[in-house]
């Protein structure tokens, strides 16, 4: 009997929506555990390896934002080092005038969100493409603007100041607690932007754009969400990486080569999915360590293997483990649970 | 009369922006993609032209000979490839491919030839040498020579397009890919006769680049592609004339900025393509009313 | 009317196109459910059917634009059920699909020289399309975008024609044309199939279809309600196999009449 017809003659109070499989309570006590773990670094390892964590929680963060966008909203962006470089400036510019860098952090996250909304209003109503180019364009404009800045380094950039009372292990173990919370920060804000009302709209949108929009949802609302969230996201890593370098030189933080990792680690790891990020990431991490002495190498491995999975894995890595075992470790959808006590997926979602 | 001189050298200037666009305006025209390694691909060109030029001692304007046809059966190989099944996956993927492409070949070039810059062609009197118009303004003879090979291949894609049999097919196939097939044409294939032609034409203008400036790994996107494209956007979508009227008008933008300000002629050029993009995104010379 | 008026069929013969027990998916919807029938030479067979029923899919289905989930194609015996659309056009499966699908920014002229391009050999020249429409000779160098809809779907048909193929198909002739012009249009069809051609038409119009038919089939929701020859076929007939009503059952293919229970009407439909 089809479900349908089950539906019809079983009492129906037997059927229940619920949001998540049994393992999520699983997942959120791994995570917990393992973010405990991670803060309690900085006083068992050594700083060698928790400047490597650093490194990647920027570009976990700046993965998720890009999935976010790409995978969710439809929206590929080859300019979001925009964000990262002013992250990185609005830092600099409130440590110049003595607040401490720390304490600007939060402050610079928000404001390349306040940033990106005129910038979206440049950006809305181009098309895929055109929207593609324009991101990167902005994002060279962006950094000639600031390079006429004499105050803020010009094309050669400048040291970031406020760290004179530090000593170097607190130094080391502040930006990593601070890069640690960015992360948590920002893939928690993605969870939970994907669980609400706005991220079943996104969702729809990642699954069919055109169905989405005659089917009356806040499609642009979503979007311009999705792009100022992701504005705050690369923001704040970017803010981070000021301080990780202690220095902030423009042609390091509007590379452009900041959105070849993160394009590269979520489309590896999967896009659409929010555990792909983290696998991205993690693969980024392993290529660099092994090839760094082979200067530009990791680079190209990575993009080839970003190209193969485009091609041939469309939902990247997470998605092949994903179509084997059923896993959600980040469950978003909806699951119909019958009375038999399986929860079957009742739609594709998440 | 500095004025004068900013405007001539933009101008010509909007020949060789012109040679870059109109293979970018092709691809997007018939097929939808946007090729984000278009740039990159101009500068894997030009190489190619130093190595014939150094290692088999190719005189050197004979060095377009051999490396616009292997450039455009490159293009051919590249399209029915890579870009097809990008095709095939959806507009995200074309552009995910695309990008990566273009940071692969980058980085590529990076590796193999350093960051250092190379020219092409710096000893020749085309090169160097300029002529004089009045007593104020010099204009290179290589920038005169580049805006009139520009205007003859696009005169030649023109004469292509509307005349040929291959030219109909690729309009038909831009129109109706499906119509199309119920012709009896294999789009796979018109594709991939269009993208040899985009990339015969990004080999010319890799040259003329290396030539009118100089080759390294990153000119690609930071010069190359967003010119191209800057050109394509405010001349207009779907006219292989319009890279001209767009690449002058960028031409003369940055030169303009220049005269305001030495370091601001990229910037100007800039803001332009952007207030097109916002105003007017089918471009100045596109009749049609939206992008 | 066709060539073979009386729409005797030889016994022993090959059909120029047989579809068989094709099953053909929109995603999860099913929408055709085994249908088989055959073409032979000659021939106007005429698919008729309620919007919806699937008509338009077994058209792209057999022109190669869908790949059936199950069944199979065959044209002239070889099996060409796997092979793209662009060869079976080459190979002489042409169609001229719903809503003329004319390419925009080509002149007319244009279009028929596309038309041509990988055109068999055979009796269809522009010369021959000029005669058969006289006003195409002078706007040749029109876009198609200035005609109007008659005209286009006259641009339409002569592109397919210029390809020379055996057998034409043809989605919808009449959709949003006035019936005077759908009356012209398909009194061209006997000077068509003159010409050697065979033609497979999908039809709303149930009275236009079964004016020019040798062979009618109804489709109904994907399934096949009715199949024979016009003169076989009582109007009762093909209105319960259209509609579905009830008393209507799945014809059989022969080499007669149509199968039909329920009340038998006195008029048959006019041949």
């Amino acid at each position: 009997m089809s479900l349908a017809t089950r539906a019809a003659v079983e009492p129906t109070a037997d059927f229940r929506v619920t949001r998540s499989r049994r393992n999520v309570a699983w997942t959120g006590a791994g995570a917990l555990i393992i973010v405990a773990v991670l803060a309690y670094f900085p006083y068992v390892v050594y700083s060698g390896t928790t400047t490597i964590l650093v490194q990647a929680f920027i570009v976990l963060t700046l993965a998720s934002m890009w999935n976010l966008m790409a995978g969710y909203a439809g929206l590929v962006s080859v300019g979001q080092q925009a964000f990262v470089g002013l992250g990185a400036y609005f830092v600099l510019f409130f440590a110049l005038h003595g607040t401490s860098p720390f304490a600007a952090l939060p402050v610079a996250a928000i404001g390349c969100g306040v940033i990106a909304l005129p910038l979206w209003w440049l950006l809305s109503r181009l098309r895929s493409g055109y929207f593609a180019i324009a991101t990167w364009v902005l994002a060279a404009t962006i950094m000639l603007i600031i390079e006429r800045f004499s105050s803020l380094g010009s094309g050669t950039g400048m040291p970031l100041p406020g760290f004179a009372e530090l000593s170097p292990v607190l130094l080391t173990a502040y930006t990593y607690w601070a890069a640690l919370a960015v992360t948590v920060l920002a893939m928690a804000g993605v969870y939970l932007l994907l669980r609400s009302r706005l991220g079943l709209v996104l969702t729809a949108i990642r699954d069919d754009e055109t169905a989405a929009r005659s089917s009356g949802a806040r499609v642009g609302l979503a979007r311009l969400t999705v792009f100022v969230v992701a504005g705050i996201g690369c923001g704040a890593a970017g803010a981070v990486l000021a301080i990780s370098q202690l220095q902030v030189q423009p042609s390091a933080v509007f590379d452009v080569g900041w959105t070849a990792e993160m394009a590269f680690a979520t489309i590896i790891g999967g896009l659409g999915t929010i555990e792909g990020p983290i696998i991205g990431t993690a693969v980024y991490m392993v290529l660099q360590q092994t090839l760094q002495s082979y200067n530009a190498w990791y680079l190209i491995i990575f993009g080839v293997v970003a190209m193969v999975v485009a091609l041939f894995a469309r939902r990247g890595l997470w998605g092949l483990v994903d179509d084997r075992l059923n896993v959600r470790l980040f469950p978003v959808g909806y699951y119909l649970r019958t009375p038999n006590g399986n929860g079957r997926q009742a739609n594709r979602s998440g | 009369m500095a004025w004068v001189n900013a405007i001539i050298q933009g101008v010509l200037t909007g020949g060789l922006y012109a040679l870059f666009a109109c293979g970018l305006s092709l691809m997007f025209g018939v097929m939808k993609v946007v090729n984000l390694a278009h740039g990159d691909l101009a500068v894997v060109a030009g190489y190619l032209a130093v190595f014939v030029i150094t290692v088999l001692h190719v005189p050197t304007l004979w060095s377009f000979v051999i490396v616009v046809p292997v450039m455009a059966l490159g293009g051919y190989g590249l399209q029915r490839t890579v870009i097809q099944r990008a095709l095939d996956r959806g507009v995200l993927t074309t552009l995910m491919v695309t990008f990566g492409l273009s940071v692969v070949i980058e980085n590529f070039l990076l590796q193999f030839f350093t960051a250092n810059t190379r020219g092409i062609g710096a000893n020749l009197a085309l090169v160097q040498d300029s002529f004089s118009l009045g007593s104020q303004i010099q204009v290179a003879y290589l920038l005169v020579v580049i805006f009139a090979v520009a205007v003859v291949v696009l005169l030649g894609l023109q004469y292509f397009l509307s005349a040929s049999k291959y030219g109909r097919l690729i309009r038909a196939v831009a129109d109706d890919k499906e119509a199309a097939q119920l012709a009896g044409a294999d789009y796979r294939h018109v594709f991939g006769i269009a993208a040899a032609l985009a990339l015969g034409t990004v080999a010319l203008a890799g040259i003329a680049y290396g030539m009118y400036s100089t080759l390294d790994p990153t000119a690609g996107t930071d010069t190359i592609l967003l010119f191209a494209f800057a050109a394509v956007v405010i001349g207009g979508l779907g006219s292989l004339w319009g890279t001209l009227v767009g690449g002058i008008v960028l031409g003369v933008a940055q030169q303009i900025g220049a005269q305001i300000n030495i370091s601001d002629e990229v910037l100007a050029g800039y803001i332009v393509f952007l207030a097109v993009l916002v105003l007017r995104p089918q471009g100045l010379t596109s009749r049609r009313s939206q992008a | 009317m066709t060539a073979a008026a009386d729409g005797a069929r030889p016994e022993n013969g090959t059909p120029l196109l047989e579809v068989s027990d094709l099953v053909v998916h929109h995603g999860q919807l099913r929408a055709l459910d085994e249908i088989s029938f055959r073409v032979f030479p000659g021939e106007v067979y005429a698919i008729i059917g309620a919007n919806g029923a699937g008509k338009s899919t077994l058209l792209r289905t057999i022109a190669g634009l869908h790949q059936p989930t199950a069944g199979s194609v065959r044209f002239d015996g070889a099996d060409v059920t796997a092979l793209r659309p662009e060869r079976r056009a080459r190979a002489g499966i042409v169609l001229v699909p719903e809503g003329r699908r004319l390419f925009g920014s080509l002149t007319v002229l244009e279009n028929l020289q596309v038309g041509a391009t990988y055109a068999r050999q055979g009796p269809w020249t522009t010369e021959r399309v000029y005669e058969m429409f006289e006003w195409m000779r002078d706007r040749r160098g029109q876009r198609t975008a200035q005609l109007s809809g008659g005209e286009q779907q006259a641009v339409a048909i002569s592109r397919a024609l210029l390809a020379n193929p055996r057998v034409l198909l043809l989605d919808e002739l009449s959709l949003g044309l006035a019936p005077v012009v759908v009356q012209r249009i398909y009194g061209m069809l006997p000077q068509i199939v003159a010409t050697g051609l065979t033609v497979l038409l999908v039809e709303q119009d149930v009275s236009q279809a079964l004016q020019v038919a040798s062979h009618i089939h109804c489709l109904l929701e994907g399934r096949t309600t009715l199949e024979g020859r016009p003169a076989d076929v009582t109007a009762d007939q093909v209105e319960a196999a259209y509609f579905g009503l009830a008393g209507a059952r799945v014809g059989e293919q022969g080499s007669g009449g149509a199968e039909q229970s329920g009340s038998e009407s006195e008029s048959s439909w006019p041949g």
